[in-house]
């Protein structure tokens, strides 16, 4: 297309001036139309366009940074009282109800990965024993905007990183459930005092569409990333993703 | 474009000339992309058309949302403090009283209200514009305390928490889009203030040419 203009431009020389500006001017005209109209009609494709999808993904990076950043270990998230609790406590997963897994406490192992010393795994009862037992009643911000409060009981998560010989000084903690979904963590996160491993929700052990037996709570962050039905945990160097991260979600999704 | 020379005189400053164009754009994303978050649990009965908002789906128009915020914070930063630091707001946008705002509406509406001078906000522009920018920094507030209503709590607790801040956002988002709105309505009104906002100079007003 440019090569033709240009050739044309070169065929008019000949002609008087003011008939080539008139013509250029047309062609600049018909130019800035199409472009126009190029821009309204497939607004889509040009926001689906690659480099732009690089530089939201990379602002999306650099949001996690930045929140990495603004992220104070020491802020607690509010507690509520038990009147404050939201009843019935929605339901949230990427597959419908009738999906969530059925996990048997008999069978059911925790096991342990990467940098931990001691990767022995972890049964139920031995879970249940773990000391000291905490309660926090907290509110669960989704990603789509609602909120819910509920209350949760288990054991702090850096009491339990510690007792496993984790490497603290990692930078991410991995999760594998039993519905398949998967996430990670940043450690500052997972070393907060609200962060707890929790088998209980409103004082009954943690019913099945709420995680049995076993889920990540952390009131620090987006709901989608409070992993339920944990079956692994693993602590690493490599940025391991998520199953919503992978799509687009920002990773670090704190509140 | 009407050329640089004797016969025009500077309306508008470089710096308030770009930052209104970038804030143009990271308006018209922040509205559209935030559509689409409101879509996925809406505050009230109704969801905005998906054809007007931006992202495609969640993930996507957080993604525009969180990135574009950026862009408001910069350009907004530098026209706040350029506005306050260099006395332009002071100097543009007041006083403002009750009494002259209705005055030069009511003269508007009888097709009085002289606009010579371009470089002179009446009544009623001053009013919008201070309110414009009132309402963007609720929206910016609202809006860190919904992106961190932990780390952020204590600003949180002055315009009731996270789900308080839902509704402040929303509010200050309708208030901004409906100055938007007037503001091109008015510009369709007097159109010759378009060019200035690029150019940045306008004719001489009659006034001045006589004096």
């Amino acid at each position: 297309m440019k090569k033709r203009l240009s050739g044309m431009g070169e065929s008019l020389r000949g002609h008087s001036r003011p008939q080539i500006e008139r013509i250029e001017r047309r062609l600049f005209l018909r130019r800035g139309l199409s472009l126009g109209a190029l821009a309204l009609l497939s607004g889509c494709s040009v926001t689906d366009a690659e480099s732009v999808q690089k530089v939201l993904w990379a602002m999306s990076r650099w949001n996690d940074r930045v929140q990495g950043w603004i992220f104070d270990p020491s802020r607690l998230a509010p507690e509520f009282p038990e009147s404050a609790i939201t009843m019935p406590f929605p339901f949230n997963a990427f597959y419908s109800m009738n999906k969530v897994p059925a996990v048997d406490a008999a069978g059911y192992k925790l096991e342990l990965g990467g940098l931990v010393r001691e990767k022995r795994p972890w049964t139920l009862p031995g879970l249940y024993a773990l000391q000291p037992q905490v309660s926090q009643v907290t509110r669960h911000i989704c990603v789509e905007g609602w909120s819910a409060i509920g209350k949760w009981s288990g054991v702090r998560f850096s009491d339990f990183l510690k007792r496993v010989g984790a490497d603290l000084t990692a930078k991410y903690v991995g999760f594998k459930c039993a519905d398949k979904y998967h996430t990670s963590i940043d450690m500052p996160t997972a070393l907060h005092p609200q962060t707890l491993l929790t088998f209980r929700f409103a004082d009954q052990i943690l019913p099945a569409p709420f995680g049995f037996p076993m889920k990540l709570r952390m009131p620090t962050k987006l709901g989608f990333k409070n992993p339920k039905h944990i079956v692994a945990i693993f602590v690493t160097n490599e940025y391991p993703g998520g199953y919503w991260e992978d799509q687009g979600y920002n990773w670090f999704s704190g509140s | 474009m009407t050329p640089a020379g004797a016969d025009t005189v500077r309306v508008h400053l470089l710096v308030v000339r770009s930052t209104h164009w970038i804030n143009v754009l990271a308006i018209f994303i922040m509205a559209a992309s935030g559509w689409r978050i409101y879509n996925a649990s809406p505050l009230f009965g109704f969801g905005f058309p998906n054809d007007w908002t931006l992202g495609g789906w969640l993930a996507g128009a957080l993604q525009w949302h969180f990135a574009a915020m950026w862009l408001l914070a910069a350009s907004g930063l530098v026209y706040v403090t350029y506005g306050i630091a260099s006395g332009y707001f002071r100097r543009k946008l007041l006083p403002i009283t009750p009494a002259a705002v209705w005055r030069d509406v009511a003269a508007a509406f009888r097709g009085k209200l002289a606009h010579d001078d371009l470089r002179v906000y009446n009544a009623p522009q001053r009013a919008a514009y201070l309110s414009a920018i009132l309402i963007a920094i609720v929206l910016v507030l609202s809006g860190l305390v919904l992106w961190k209503p932990v780390q952020f709590y204590p600003l949180g607790l002055l315009i009731g928490d996270y789900e308080g801040a839902r509704y402040v956002h929303f509010f200050a988002m309708a208030a901004l889009v409906l100055f938007v709105i007037v503001h091109v309505v008015m510009v369709l009104l007097v159109p010759r203030t378009f060019p200035t906002m690029f150019t940045g100079r306008a004719r001489v007003p009659a006034a001045a040419r006589r004096g």
